[in-house]
Order: C-alpha cells, then structure tokens, then sequence
C-alpha cells in the first residue's frame, strides 16, 4: 500500500485488489478544497488501470459536494472510456444519487468536440461578411438619403427636440475643446513652418499657409475627427444599448422607423454643427498663428492681409462645405455601428469602437475624394 | 429534510437598518434562515427585499445592526472576513448576470480559475458537472446570448454553484419567466436543496413558485418598513394573525381596491 496524497479533511491511497485490480480508498471530506489536492492522484490512478478494473472504495467519504461528486464520476467516466470496468463501493446512497447527478451521460461524453473551422473556410466567411457589411451600408445610406429626403418635405415632422439636443451636446459641447485644439495646432503649426522658412526669409509666408491650410483643410479635419471620437462614438453606445434592450424592435413594431427616428435627427444636428465648429477650429488655430507671427516681428495688420489676399472665398466654403459631409459621415456611421450592434454589453463596446474607427477611416478616404474633386474643378 | 426545530440558524441578522440617502427603507429587522432550508423574502414593489438581499450579500452596508452568515459577520471592515463569508455563498442576479463573451462553460469555470487550485481538467469536468445538474448539459459552449431566459438563469445558478458555496441567493428566480420554465426552476431549487443540502435564500414574488419551494417565507411591510410576518406558506395563507397577508396569499384583492 502506498500513500498517493493526503489532505487534512481527505484522505487518497492506492492499492493492488487481490483479483489483480487497482484499488483507489477514499476517506474523509471530499469538498472543492481537498478535490483540488486529490484530483491529479485519483486520475493517475484511473489512467495507470489501463482498461483493466479500478475500483473506488468510498466507504470512508463523509461528505462530498458537488467537486468531489465530479472527481468520482471523471474517475468512472476515465475508466470506462478506456474499456475497463469500474467499481463505486461502499458510498453512502444520498451521495452514490449525487454522483448519477453529476456524471456526463453517455451520449454527451461520446459526443465528439467541436472542430475548428479549417482556413477556406474561415477566409470564405470573411468573404462573406465582407459583402454583406457592404450591402448592409449601401442600403443604410439609401435609407439615410431617402430619410433625409423625406426630412426636407415634411421638416415639422422632424424630431428636432432631439436634433437641438444633440446639437448643443455635439457642438456647444465640443467648443471649448476644439477650441483649445485649434488654438495649439495653429500654434504649433506657425512655430514648426517658421523656422525653415526663415532661413530663406520667407517667414512672412506663415501667415498664407496657415490660414489656407487651416481654413480649407486643418480646421474641418479636426472638428470632424473629434465628432466621431466625442459623438459618432455617444452615438453608437445609445443606439447600441437601445438595440440591446429592444427598444429598436419596439420603434419597428410601433410602425416607427428607425431611421427617421433616431438618424435623421443627428445627421442634422451633425451637418448644422461640424461646419461651425470647423471654422471655430480654423479661428483658433490663426490666432495661435497670430501670437508666433507677432514674436516674429511682424504687425497683427501684415498677418490679416496676408491671409485675405491668399485664401479665396472658394477656399472657406469648400472647407465648410467638407465639414458638413464630413459630420453627415460620421454621424450616419455612428448610429449604423449602434443599429448593428449584437448582444450583450460586450457588442456595444465593440459598436462603440468600431463607430470612431470607421468614422476617421471615412474620413480620410473622403477627404481624398475631395482633394482630387477640387483639384479638377480649380477650386 | 429534518425539522425546522432540529437545524441550526446558517444566517442570523440582527435590528438591521437600511436605505439610500435619507430615506429608510426598512427598520429594525431581525430573522434567523435556517440550515438546508428555502427562505423566501417577499413582499410588495417598494418593500425592500432587494435591498434586504444586497445587504445580507454585503453589496450594501446596513446603516445599523448585523448580518451574521455562518458566523462571521458580513458588515465587517476586514476584507479577509469578507472574503471567507463570499467563498462560502453564491448569488443568482435577477438578469443572470452572466458574462456575455464567455461561453456557459467558461463562465461556470471563471471563480474555479480564480479562487482554486483544481487542475485544468477538474474544473472543466467540475464546471460541465454544474452545469449539468441544473439541466444544461450539452450547452457548454453556448453563448449567454444564444439561450432563452429560462437557460441563462439556470446557468447562473450553476456559476453560483461553482464552489459548492453552503448558502445561495437568488434574486427574482422566476421573473420573467413562463410557467414552465418556472416550474422547473423551483425543481432545479428542491433538487440542489434536498441533494446538496444548499440553503436558498430566495427573493420573489410569484406565489406559485413560492407556495411550491419554500419553507418558511419572511413578509416585508412597505408601511411599517419592517417585518410584517414569518412562516411556513400554509401559516401565513390559513392563521397569519395578519388580515393582509393571509388575502395576499389567498390572491384576494385589497377591500380598499375592490371598492
């Protein structure tokens, strides 16, 4: 006989039985604590019977809840995988009905485990979702082009309760912030051009740069990245956590739409705000070019007419104009991240993510179109 | 099952005070939930019973009084106490509460990988065992949200009885449910009671479920933010000295809201 292992409330010890069979004698109290010690004991036991007998005398268990009732029937379930016969003897019978409760049937511990899907055809599925997550957008922006179309012939019946809402949280909101943004970017921006550029005594020019690139370029990227990192992302967790709780499914039911409900009114809230805080950035960021242009040695009066005789009227409109389509992006992608939303709190994380992620993406794609676009037609 | 006078008191609580700001929710509570019994909490919307369950699992600190749960007192600052009374309960959340990106298996598994030293093994075949016993083998590696409500409360008792705890608390069992899978439900209680010996601590109020499962039931009085009665089902339906809990359990209107 030899000791295998020991606890202070349990007891394991194995032996070779007189017909030639493994022996395993249980003792003592046979809880979560002592199984964890006599587990891997107990199933080297059941593995060294190598489909010959293994036999469990229990008759000295005292107690055995549900992880010690799991020990006893993996043991059973061991041996008899390997074709060899096993013996429970001497176990109370309240404790022996624990055991049956426990124990895998037959037909579940048969049952084969589930395969990993093999590289086809995980890439096939990719494949797939890739195409439906496109028809799945080119339907959402018909249905925004289409809400928004029936906006523009019914505007008292748009909600614009909610669009103010969403205005003031979206825009008065994010003004401050931007506001600082634009400030140091144009800052910074007027520093890091002025140093080369006065090596060949060309830092007059600063002002030019940054008023066009602020104005045209700088200003509506900013206020639009930060509409989807502060509200494409709000979007996405509202309508997320609603889709969550079936508050989607009730508008459906209640013959609401959707996206007349809850799209029309941020779309219009992000097209009446991303424009103004585009040009809220772009004033910000000339007056951080206004302090470095000044420690420069030039007058307040040199930097506005510079800046009014390089940058066009075209030039504002078309920025703003790209802030407006800009926030319709974001704000769209933001409520179709929350519409797609799965289950559980998990999902609206995920929609949340992939709201901002999807939102900058677009518009640097965008953005690009419209370089190319105004390029063309010299604006 | 012994009689209620031959077991001992699992959970004592003591002249407990509670509520939220300066509103008290109830006052001066005091019961004693005996061993391997159900002990329903009932009462009316507003009576507390989930403030008195929140307590009692230590969520939320009593404004006076004690809650002794095998001994050890659960308003005690000492986190190490605290810990040794939360090793021995499991608590089923009225929502399951079951994480959402874990699958059935996994989340049964979770307080065995983190408060044990079981092999991997062991607590694959003690998380699968678990969820057997309450009805759900073969759905180890579903998702929370891939199973009905019935299945998702299930399996969080199975996560609940992932360490054998002595005493379970379960939160609103049957809300939301059918009858059917209500009724397996109370099964599934009677079952863990009577085979594991586990003490329920059961907040509900679905009569049926509660005439079927429990032994003694404590009533909350909203007006008096105290306890209005405490007893076995049959006592408070045929000789609870207290009209309205006896039409409460008789299902009989309010005279004051017939008229």
């Amino acid at each position: 006989m030899s000791p295998a292992a020991s606890a202070p409330d349990a007891g394991l010890r194995t032996e070779v039985g007189a017909g030639g069979e493994r022996v395993v004698r249980l003792a003592g109290r046979l809880d979560a604590e002592s199984t964890a010690r006599l587990w891997r004991s107990a199933m080297e036991a059941a593995r060294a019977a190598r489909g010959a007998a293994l036999v469990v005398e229990a008759s000295a268990v005292d107690y055995c809840d549900g992880s010690g009732a799991a020990l006893l029937a993996a043991l059973e379930q061991e041996v008899r995988e390997a074709g060899g016969r096993f013996e429970l003897r001497g176990l109370r019978e309240d404790l022996r009905r624990l055991v049956a409760l426990v124990a895998p049937s037959p037909r579940a511990a048969a049952a084969a485990p589930r395969r990993a899907p093999s590289l086809v055809a995980r890439l096939g599925g990719a494949a797939l979702g890739a195409l439906a997550a496109g028809r799945t957008l080119v339907t959402f922006v018909g249905q925004v082009v289409l809400a928004l179309g029936w906006a523009l012939r019914h505007p008292g019946r748009v909600r614009w309760g909610d669009a103010f809402l969403v205005a003031e949280r979206a825009g008065a909101g994010a003004t401050p912030i931007m506001t600082g943004v634009g400030f140091l970017l144009g800052l910074i921006l007027a520093f890091q051009s002025a140093m080369p550029m006065r090596r060949f005594a060309a830092d007059i020019f600063v002002a030019d740069l940054l008023g066009l690139a602020m104005l045209r370029e700088l200003g509506p990227l900013m206020a639009s990245i930060l509409l989807a990192a502060r509200s494409g992302s709000a979007f996405a967790a509202e309508i997320g956590t609603m889709k969550v709780n079936e508050e989607l499914d009730a508008l459906a039911t209640m013959g609401l739409d959707p996206v007349r409900f809850l799209v029309v009114p941020r779309v219009v809230a992000a097209v009446a705000v991303v424009p103004a805080l585009a040009m809220i950035t772009s004033l910000a960021g000339l007056l951080g070019g206004l302090l470095v242009y000044g420690s420069l040695g030039y007058p307040p009066v040199t930097f506005v007419s510079r800046i009014v005789d390089m940058v066009e009227p075209g030039d504002v409109v078309g920025g703003l104009f790209k802030a407006g389509v800009f926030g319709v992006i974001v704000a769209a992608l933001g409520c179709l991240r929350g519409m797609q939303t799965g289950k559980g709190a998990q999902a609206v994380g995920l929609s949340t993510t992939s709201a901002v992620v999807s939102g900058i993406v677009a518009i640097a794609l965008v953005d690009g179109v419209f370089a190319v676009v105004f390029y063309v037609l010299g604006i | 099952m012994s009689s209620a006078a031959e077991r001992e008191p699992i959970i004592r609580v003591e002249d407990l005070v509670a509520g939220y700001g300066d509103r008290t929710i109830f006052d001066g509570v005091s019961f004693e939930v005996l061993r391997g019994e159900v002990f329903v909490i009932l009462g009316g919307s507003g009576s507390g019973k989930s403030t008195l369950l929140k307590v009692m699992i230590g969520l939320l600190r009593p404004w006076r009084g004690k809650v002794w749960i095998q001994g050890r007192d659960v308003t005690s600052d000492d986190p190490e106490e605290r810990a040794k009374i939360l090793r021995g309960i499991g608590v089923m959340y009225q929502q399951g509460a079951l994480f959402g990106s874990m699958t059935l298996l996994e989340n049964v598994r979770l307080p065995l990988e983190e408060l044990t030293d079981l092999p991997d093994e062991a607590m694959d075949r003690i998380a699968a065992s678990k969820l057997k016993l309450v009805g759900l083998e073969g759905f180890e590696d579903y998702y929370p949200s891939d199973i009905s409500g019935g299945m998702r409360k299930r399996a969080a008792i199975a996560r609940a009885m992932a360490l054998d705890p002595a005493i379970l608390f379960l939160d609103e069992p049957s809300a939301g449910l059918d009858p059917i899978t209500s009724a397996e439900l109370d099964d599934t209680i009677l079952l863990l009671r009577d085979t594991l010996g586990i003490t329920f601590v059961v907040v509900s109020h679905e009569l049926a479920s509660i005439e079927k499962i429990a032994d003694r039931v404590l009533m909350l009085d909203k007006d008096t933010r105290g306890v209005a009665a405490i007893g076995t089902p049959e006592y408070l339906r045929d000789h609870c000295e207290i009209e309205w809990v006896r039409r409460f359990f008789r299902r009989e209107s309010r005279p004051e809201a017939a008229a």
